[in-house]
This record gives C-alpha cells, structure tokens and sequence, in this order.
C-alpha cells in the first residue's frame, strides 16, 4: 500500500481517538510501518484537536507538516478549514458538515464564517462533505459521527471492505458493533 | 507480535518485562498513561501517590528492598522531586530504579517549557532519551541494566511527541531481575554530611564511567551519509525529522543516551564532517556540551530554543526544500480548550467572576476558569500556588484584599501541595478564604484516582481522607460544602466567607461531567417565545449555549442539564426537555 498521509481533525471529545486507533489497525495489517501522533491533557477540553496517522515503507516523522496531508477527515466545518494548509495540493477533505461554535463566537468576539465548504471549494481543495451526525443518529448514537466518517474514508482508499470490518472489529467493543457497523455503511454508502 | 504502541504504553511494556516490581507516580501530561499502562499488571504493585516528591521517595525506598522501582512525571513534576533525585544520586541504588520525565516542548498541556536534560547534569545521572515507541520499550529495559551495574537511578526522558505517539513495538517476555536482598549499609544509606562526603567521590568516578561507556554503548549510534558537507547530532523526535527530511542524505550521531555524552564519538563525528550541526528542542543542551569541547557547531543561532520542531522547520533551516499547502482566506477564530459542558467549576467561576473577586488559581482544568467570558483567575504558578500565594498577598494588602481574594485550587492538586500551604495560613493567621473545587478526580490529565476519592490506580476502595476533617484539624473553624451547580448558595458561602473575620475554607463539591458514573439531566431546550435574547444565559461560557438568529440555543449533543444556564434566565425560557415527557 502506498504512503498515506491522514490528519484527522475535530473538537477535543469528538472521538478521534477511536478513528486514529481503527486506522493504525487498518494500515499495520496492510503491512505498513506507521506511526500514529495523538493530544491528550487539556487542549483535549473541547479545543482543536488533531491527529496524525502516517503509513508508508517507513515513517520517520510522527507528525504530518503543512502541505503534507493526503486526507483531512474533519468532524467538524470549522476545524477542516483551520487544517487547510495541512492539505496536498491534491488532497482530499472529507468531512461533517456539523458546526460548533469555538468560545470566542460564543462570547461574540468572533464570528463563524460563512459557506465553509464553497470556501474551500474554491481554494482548490477537493471536498466531500456530509452531515455525519444525522447518520450517525441514524445509526443508532450520535457518538458514531468518528465511524461514519471513517466509512466515508474507505471509499477513498483501495481496500477491501473486509479489512475496514477486521479492523472495525478489533477496535470497537462488542456491545458496540452492530451500532458502528451501520455507522460505517452509512458513511461508506453515502 | 508486532503492533502499534503509545510511547508511553511501550515505555510500561519495556518496564514490566524488566521485572519492574513497585511503581509510584503522580499523573502529569504527557507522562501519566506510562503509571496508567502499568497498573494494568497484576504482577505490578503501583499506585498514585499524592505527588512525585512522594513517589520518587516511594521508589527508592523499594529499590533500598531490593525491587526494581519505577516512578514516572512530567518535567515539573520533576522540580517537586529534585530534593531527592539529588541524593539518590549519591545514595545509589540496590536493585534498579527508574525515573521516567516527560518534556512538553510546544506546551500542549504545561506551564512551561523546562527542559529536563540540565537534571541529568546538575545530579550527575545518566538519561536515556528513546526515539520513538520501540526505543522506549528498550531502553527502559536498559535503563534498569545501567541502573544496577553503575549502582545509580536512570533518567528516562519523553517528550510529548514520543510519549503521545503510536508506533510499531514488538514486545518481549517479562523477566524476573536478579535478587538484590537488602543489606544495612549506613555509609551508603544515610546521607549525614560525614557520610555523604564519602559518597560524593563515587559520584564523580560513577559519572566518568558512565562517560566511558557512553563511548561505546550501542544507544549512542552513527549512520552514515552520502554528503559529508554536514553532520548531525541529534537525539529524541529531532531524530525523526532529520530523517524524515534528510534521508541517509547527511551522517547522523544519534544519541539515545543525552547525558554523559561521549566525548571522543562527538569530536570523531565531528572531524569526519565539514559543519558539525546539533538538531534538539528547547535548550542548546548537546550544543553547550560541544562547544565546551572547543568544536565548533551550528545549533541554536539557527534553530529555536522554544516550542515544537517539525520536518519542515528542519528541512528549511538545513536548506532543504520545505512543503507548503494553502491556507483559507478568511479569518478563522481560535478554538482555545474551554471547561466543558456541565462543567461543576463553571457556576463557581461566575459566582467569583459576578463578585469581583481576585482570584489566585492554580494547576488544572479549573485554570481555564482564566479564559473568556468568565475572566476570572488571575495568577497560575505551579501546584499549591494558590493557596501560598494568598497568605503572602493578603499580608501584603492586609484587611482589603481579604475581603475581596480568595485562592481556588482543585482536589488532587490541594493533596499535591496546598496542604502545605492551608497549614501556614493556620500557622501564621491570614484571613484568607480557599476555595477547594473538589471534583473528586484528577481531571486534567485524564481521570486519575487520589487521595480524596477513595479508590486506588486500579479503582479498587482505598483509604480516603475526609477534606473538611483535614481542614478542621489544621484550626479551620469555618469550613463549609457547597454544591457548584447552585449559584444563590455559591453566592452566598463566598460572601459570607469573605466577611467572616477569621481564615475560611469553602469545598465546592461536585464529581467532574465526564466521570462514567455521573448521571446527567436530559438536555435543556429554548422556548423561542420565551427568549428575549437578552444574552444572560451567555456569560457562564459554556460551550453548549449559543446564538443565532437572535436567540439563545443549546447544543443537545453537549449539554448535560446542569441548569446553571438556567438560573440565570429571568424569563424561563431555558427548560428541560425531560419534563416534556
């Protein structure tokens, strides 16, 4: 499998935990050296968070730098458009349309922009775009938003489903499954 | 088999198969899931202890036993325990002890941006820095080699980049170390000044020994390169950048052991290249090393001594082609952390914030109590701060200011050290008022257990200390609870307080949101035609509570029905929808 370079962008609690964790899975089957760089303390309180998940004959770096990122998978509107400059010059976003307002919009010293995702259109950018959390809902919870876009992730990538479901699998508790199973096909199908 | 593995997680793996037998830490990020990862080990005895001053002595204590002991922090958790990781230094150990410190260059999660190679230096340790999760895993297999055989504690240093980064380990048997039955020995063990002064010469032949093994020790490694018009020297995350930008490009002499460095391996390195260039975060630590040897070097005129490097600050001050994206033309406001939803410091933040208060803060999530729209903290030090820098601000100011300040300081951190600073307010009589915002768990770094909560690192019960006794017995005659989600009662125990003419302690109380066991209230809504906008239910800053189109509206997927947001609608337009049936 060829490098990939994958950041995956959101709001501290969001879950991209669990995506990061289901990629690394995914892409060490696939025979891969990668590396996987998380945040954790208190930018995780609802700030910007990122992760870095890299795959490729080997990684050095654990971080991905501006202009390196082949996918920007984003939980949230605001947070794709922040990670921009992250993006290859052909690189993919893929993200939920679903927008939170950072502190500074809710206290009214900031204000949210507006057509996100023409914006980003217009840069250049590739966008895929979908609301993750009404599929998520439909699911079964809305916490599923983090497989719904990992769904919507393995249309991108040549795998066979069967490798996202091992992984799926082995990441997600039991009880869990079923619920995040639906999610992935929602997202992937979408 | 190999898999992928925290830095941290792999840092515990390389403890436990060395035989690691007795564990005590104090949570800090990015050091706490190496303690967390351990505790998963039934073969392990670890625990939390109330702060690393605490846990290195735990440590040694049992190394003294004969176990090999482990205790983990993060760089300024290191300040706490430098009283005796300087004379463990001279003491030496019995069986192996290890010290893991993790650096948090970029500051992610820290006060600042100390760089803890100098204790490596200033107490004449060893320190072994790994690269990524299979060197953790190793070298903390190594460092309890090095420990018993130079008869000293290893530093193994993270930085957040290593601990908080997967990467492919393939883990190994545990192995149990060789027994190391304790004997008295009161010239090694106790640190009089007769006996110390002993000790100090095998503290200065142990650290030229440790240099001489430096030299040949496979932790320190070159990789040749192509193009010998520069030379690396570099260790740590900085080594995977230069790779990753450089390739096999350049000559590399990566260092896994950054203190003692090997004299003759650098000034050889250095004589097979042109440009000696020294690659590390934060402080010139390996550059003043080699200047000091007369070699010349780039370092830190070039490279910066603050924050995180990446491979595209290296490729550019290298003269490599760096990468470069597209950024949006468009004003993109910040998304700083902020308290979460159902937050129980919030409704004690606006009470401080609505009163005018002065407030002296400290280290945890309720630090963010200083950010927009609350305002409210107004110094943050170090941990136990509040509660000292009170007593000394109120001398100051005296009648004043005791009417208006107050210090506010969370569970875990009042058990790290504003103990100590409550017992000099009842010693020397100031008539301040602390706030202990007990949410009974660490929760900055992730939900650990303490000394206030009742349960051990393995969530089992544990002994518990009663904070309103502890309060009293120290001479406290006013200590009250009150609960955080009820502002007229907040209001009204920080007034009554403040007036009080005697020292006063107020325990806000309510577990943290994210707790597992916390129930939460069904989501409130806005009654459109209720709202009149006026904007009230803003000022408690909570992340679940915005505003569009000229109304309030609350996020159902964030809010928890704490109903502080509530209590500040005057026209009862903020409601619960469980009450809807």
């Amino acid at each position: 499998m060829e490098a990939k370079n994958i950041m995956i962008v959101g709001v501290g609690g969001q879950g991209s935990l669990l995506a990061s964790k289901l990629l690394g899975h995914l892409l060490l089957e696939q025979g891969c050296d990668v590396k996987v760089s998380e945040v954790h303390g208190m930018s995780q309180r609802g700030g910007s968070v990122v992760t870095y998940v890299r795959c490729g004959e080997r990684v050095a770096s654990p971080v991905i730098d501006k202009g390196e990122a082949d996918f920007i998978v984003s939980f949230e509107l605001l947070e794709a458009a922040r990670w921009l400059e992250y993006l290859k010059p052909d690189g993919q976003i893929v993200t939920s349309t679903q927008q939170i307002d950072p502190m500074p919009v809710i206290t009214g010293a900031a204000s949210y922009p507006e057509n996100l995702v023409e914006k980003l259109r217009a840069s250049g950018a590739k966008v895929d775009a979908l609301d993750c959390l009404a599929l998520a809902e439909q699911a079964g919870s809305s916490k599923a938003v983090n497989i719904v876009l990992m769904g919507r992730l393995s249309h991108y990538f040549d795998l066979p489903e069967e490798a996202w479901q091992r992984s799926l699998a082995a990441m997600v508790p039991e009880k869990f499954l079923d619920l995040n199973r639906k999610a992935f096909a929602l997202g992937r199908n979408a | 088999m190999k898999q992928l593995m925290l830095g941290n997680a792999a840092a515990a793996r390389g403890l436990y198969e060395a035989g690691v037998a007795v564990v005590s830490s104090y949570p800090g990020t990015p050091s706490t899931e190496i303690t967390e990862e351990l505790a998963k080990y039934d073969d392990v005895y670890s625990e939390w202890a109330p702060n690393e001053k605490v846990a290195m002595e735990v440590a040694f204590g049992a190394c003294l036993a004969g176990k090999r002991s482990f205790c983990g922090m993060k760089h300024v958790g290191l300040n706490v325990a430098a009283d005796p990781l300087f004379t463990v230094s001279y003491t030496g150990v019995n069986a192996g002890m290890v010290i893991a410190v993790a650096d948090d260059a970029g500051m992610h999660s820290s006060q600042n941006e100390q760089d803890s190679r100098h204790y490596a230096r200033s107490a004449k340790l060893p320190m072994l820095e790994p690269s990524d999760s299979a060197e953790a895993l190793s070298f903390a297999k190594r460092a309890y080699e090095i420990s018993e055989r130079f008869d000293c504690p290893v530093l193994l240093k993270m930085c957040t980049r290593i601990a908080h980064s997967q990467s492919v380990v393939e883990p190994g048997e545990r192995v149990e170390p060789p027994a190391k039955p304790y004997e008295k020995n009161i010239a090694k063990y106790v640190m009089t000044p007769a006996n110390a002064i002993r000790r100090h010469p095998h503290v200065e032949e142990r650290m030229a020994r440790l240099a001489a093994f430096a030299e040949t020790t496979d932790l320190n490694r070159v990789e040749d390169g192509e193009d010998h018009k520069i030379g690396i020297l570099t260790s740590s995350t900085c080594y995977q950048y230069v790779k990753e930008v450089c390739g096999d490009r350049f000559p590399v002499l990566k260092l896994g052991m950054v203190w003692p460095l090997p004299e003759k391996k650098i000034r050889d390195f250095a004589a097979s290249v042109t440009t000696l260039t020294v690659v590390e975060e934060l402080d010139g630590f390996i550059e003043t090393y080699v200047r000091e040897l007369g070699l010349a070097c780039v370092g830190k005129e070039v490279f910066p001594p603050l924050g995180e490097f990446s491979q595209n600050l290296v490729a550019g001050k290298l003269g490599l082609p760096v990468h470069s994206g597209k950024a949006l033309d468009e004003s993109i406001p910040p998304r700083p952390p902020a308290m979460c939803a159902g937050c129980p410091h919030r409704g004690m933040f606006y009470t401080l914030s609505r009163n005018k208060c002065t407030v002296l803060g400290d280290i945890g999530c309720y630090t963010l109590g200083a950010a927009a729209p609350l305002n409210a903290i107004e110094m943050t030090l170090c941990m136990g701060a509040s509660v000292s820098g009170i007593h000394g601000y109120n001398k100051a100011l005296g009648a004043e200011s005791e009417r208006r300040t107050v210090a506010v300081i969370g569970d875990s951190t009042f058990m790290h050290s504003g103990m100590t600073g409550l017992a000099n307010i009842a010693y020397n009589q100031s008539n301040s008022t602390v706030i202990i915002l007990d949410n009974s768990i660490t929760g900055m770094t992730g939900h650990q257990q303490n000394p206030t909560t009742g349960f051990n690192i393995k969530g089992d019960p544990a002994g518990k200390i009663d904070l309103e006794a502890l309060c009293r017995s120290m001479g406290f005659r006013r200590v009250r609870v009150v609960d955080p989600y009820d502002l007229a009662a907040c209001d009204a125990a920080l007034r009554e307080e403040l007036a009080a003419e005697e020292p006063s302690v107020i325990i806000s109380r309510r577990p943290c949101a994210l707790l597992k066991y916390v129930k939460h209230s069904a989501p409130l809504r806005v009654d459109a035609d209720k709202c009149v906008g006026c904007k009230a239910c803003m000022r408690i800053g909570c992340p679940a509570v915005s505003f569009q189109d000229g109304k309030a509206r609350v996020d159902a997927t964030l809010c928890v029905g704490c109903g502080v947001c509530s209590q500040l609608c005057k026209t009862g337009a903020l409601a619960s929808t469980a009450k809807e049936g």
